[in-house]
């Protein structure tokens, strides 16, 4: 997971990239696997129309859901979280830019 | 006093969940406890601990400071009030939460986070002394204490309801699990939970609002049904529930003009600024960030997600006064048997209710975690903040001093069980408040609102002495007391009634009260006692501060949508649009 990225408008830090610890991977793995599950009940099980008025709800949230969690993940992709690999002293914060 | 909800059979639950629905939490469950052990390996220190090494990106932090509120009082008493009020509820976010948030981030957050304080108390420490900051940081702790137990009651009814599982054990197991993550990861699991369940929550309550739309029949099929059904039974005129001004049944004064003046100043002004701006649970997400812009961005970051909550927590609430029967009898003045609680359907049981109408299996599982979620990320909160100031306030600046930093973190977690036992018994005590939001509010009142006042004048006016400090907040807080002892029902049967104002508004009158009061006594005692040297004063008084420390220097060569006061300047717009529109 070594590399080294450049993310900071301009100046070039060493380091490795979170990876699946980026809270950005975090949050859309797990709507990616709510959205697997809902689309799968939504294909397979009773859609319970009675309850919802007609609609496929899981069907359609699930999509919705899987959607969302490819943009987290992308989004962490392009725009890499970097770690510095010397660990930094308490009262000089590393700097994490994640925009 | 928690027994109530254990006489309902465990075979008689609320909810039919499936494997799919409890396939949904388990997975969450997972997450959770997952992020507790990820953050826990990066814990190394007492600063990373209570303000996760201040390493925070702007847009984490700002979904973790909404996030943090987004819990009981926000989710179900919303939805709640959203049932029995309808629109005028939306006052707690358009008019309630936002404008104070921009002036926290716009005003207040470079004293904050210039001042490299680690706590809001810690502020009142460094401005006034130890009188203040003992009275802050007691009164905090306590507070926390007692909401992370609402938390805790909410969280144990709906697994009660769902699994029908007595109340104590569900309570139990509740805490149980918060403790587990925030033992084990401190602030930075509380945080990165936070955001994980801002998330789970909207994929929870969006598709539910959604289908409850789809099936009234639309926004004006919502606003045919709740005229139809409005004004029977104690329930107020259909005018009233669709406009969110004068909103007098929420504010419960009569004279529309009032009415209006109790909300802007009541609620708009004392009571959010109070919130918002001084209580630590929300400013100790702002300050676990990365720079001094990052941190004035969080709350207004916060503001853009925070003003669209209402259209997932309140119009829910509405639906579920037309859709569910359970719901709309007792608005029209009827009384269910059941509920979460046990003792009978409540406004509190309006989300479960429609969930369970609504939902189809697999949705329904995933709705619950994100309750559940909400819960359980609003008493992390809550115990996340009250650890940090009984660490560093209470026992590091009072009890035992100057022991070395791995002393206290271990305080800090100690703490953290501590706190989390104490919340157990206060569920209890919450489980005997019909209405939490009543309660809350009053509790809110006789907090923050005049600390808001100690803070504001203190950071812009140097004379303010230390005896000033702890004498305005003494006051300013007995004086709410004194008010709701005296309104009709703030304190339930214990209140005298001899001011007539009920209901929400007697809580506005509270909070006015004690900023009233403060503000005077502060004024007068400042001018009678000696004020702090002007040197002691840089960093925490703006006349006394060189303008640099106020503001970050690599901030001006952001693009507008990074930079703090467009960003403000652009939400102020938008809440003012909303205002309007409803």
């Amino acid at each position: 997971m070594s590399t080294t990225t450049n993310t900071n408008g301009g100046h070039t830090k060493s380091g490795h990239t979170a990876g699946i610890f980026d809270i950005r991977n975090i949050i859309g793995g797990l709507l990616g696997i709510y959205g697997v599950i809902l689309t799968l009940l939504g294909v397979f099980a009773d859609p319970q129309e009675d309850k919802t008025g007609g609609v496929n709800a899981n069907l359609w949230a699930g999509i919705a859901l899987l959607v969302a969690g490819a943009i987290f993940i992308a989004w962490a992709k392009l725009r890499p979280v970097v770690v510095p690999d010397e660990v930094e002293h308490e009262d000089e914060p590393a700097h994490m830019d994640a925009h | 006093m928690a027994g109530s909800g254990i006489t309902v059979l465990a075979t008689d639950t609320l909810i039919n969940a499936t494997a799919a629905d409890y396939l949904m939490l388990v997975i969450y469950f997972g997450f959770v406890v997952g992020i507790g052990l990820m953050a826990g390996r990066q814990v190394s220190g007492s600063l990373d601990f209570f303000l996760s090494g201040r390493s925070m990106p702007a847009w984490v932090t700002g979904l973790a400071f909404i996030s943090a509120n987004l819990g009981a009082v926000e989710i179900m008493g919303m939805s709640a009030s959203g049932a029995e009020f309808g629109i005028p509820t939306v006052h707690y976010f358009w008019i309630g939460a936002i404008p104070a948030m921009l002036f926290l981030g716009v005003v207040m957050m470079p004293f904050y986070y210039g001042s490299k304080v680690r706590s809001v108390p810690e502020f009142m420490l460094r401005r006034f002394g130890p009188g203040a900051h003992l009275v802050n940081s007691l009164s905090f702790a306590i507070a926390q204490l007692l909401i992370a137990g609402i938390n805790l009651y909410l969280l144990g009814s709906i697994v009660h309801a769902m699994l029908g599982w007595p109340l104590w054990v569900a309570l139990i197991v509740a805490a149980a699990v918060v403790l587990s993550y925030i033992t084990l990861g401190g602030l930075k699991a509380a945080i990165y939970n936070e955001v994980l369940q801002f998330f789970v929550i909207v994929a929870a309550l969006l598709p539910l609002t959604l289908l409850g739309l789809h099936k009234v029949g639309g926004w004006n099929g919502l606003k045919d049904q709740l005229t139809a059904a409005a004004g029977k039974g104690g329930a107020a005129p259909a005018a009233e529930q669709l406009n969110s001004w004068p909103g007098q049944a929420l504010s419960g004064i009569d004279s529309s003009v009032l009415s209006v003046v109790g909300i802007v100043f009541g609620l708009g002004f004392v009571l959010s600024f109070g919130y918002w701006t001084t209580n630590f649970v929300e400013v100790q997400r702002a300050m676990a960030s990365d720079s001094i812009s990052s941190a004035r961005k969080t709350p207004i970051i916060g503001a853009f997600p925070k003003m669209f909550i209402p259209f997932i927590t309140i119009l829910p609430g509405m639906l579920a006064a037309v859709l569910v029967t359970e719901i709309a009898k007792v608005k029209a003045g009827g009384t269910v048997p059941g509920g979460s609680s046990g003792s009978g359907v409540t406004y509190n049981d309006s989300l479960l209710l429609l969930m369970r109408d609504l939902l189809p299996n697999g949705l329904l599982g995933l709705a619950i975690a994100g309750l559940l979620a909400a819960f359980m990320a609003g008493m992390a909160a809550n115990i996340s903040a009250f650890n940090t100031v009984l660490s560093y306030d209470l026992v590091g600046d009072y009890l035992v001093k100057g022991r070395d930093d791995a002393y206290y973190l271990r305080v800090g977690r100690i703490a953290t069980v501590g706190a989390t036992v104490i919340a157990i018994f206060t569920a209890g005590l919450a489980a005997n408040f019909s209405n939490i939001m009543t309660y809350l509010q009053t509790l809110f009142g006789f907090f923050n609102a005049p600390l808001f006042a100690t803070f504001i004048l203190g950071m812009f006016w140097k004379r303010m002495s230390a005896t000033a400090g702890w004498v305005g907040l003494v006051s300013g807080t007995l004086s709410a007391v004194a008010v709701a002892f005296l309104s009709q029902d703030a304190f339930g049967s214990l209140s005298t009634g001899t001011i007539p104002v009920g209901g929400q508004g007697a809580a506005f009158l509270a909070a006015s009260t004690a900023f009233v009061v403060d503000l005077v006594l502060s004024v007068v005692v400042s001018l009678v006692t000696k004020p702090k040297p002007a040197a002691e004063l840089k960093g925490l008084v703006y006349s006394e501060t060189p303008r640099e420390d106020l503001v970050d220097a690599h901030e001006a060569s952001y693009p507008w949508y990074r930079r703090t006061l467009p960003l403000a300047g652009v939400a102020l717009v938008m809440v003012i649009a909303l205002n309007a529109a409803f």
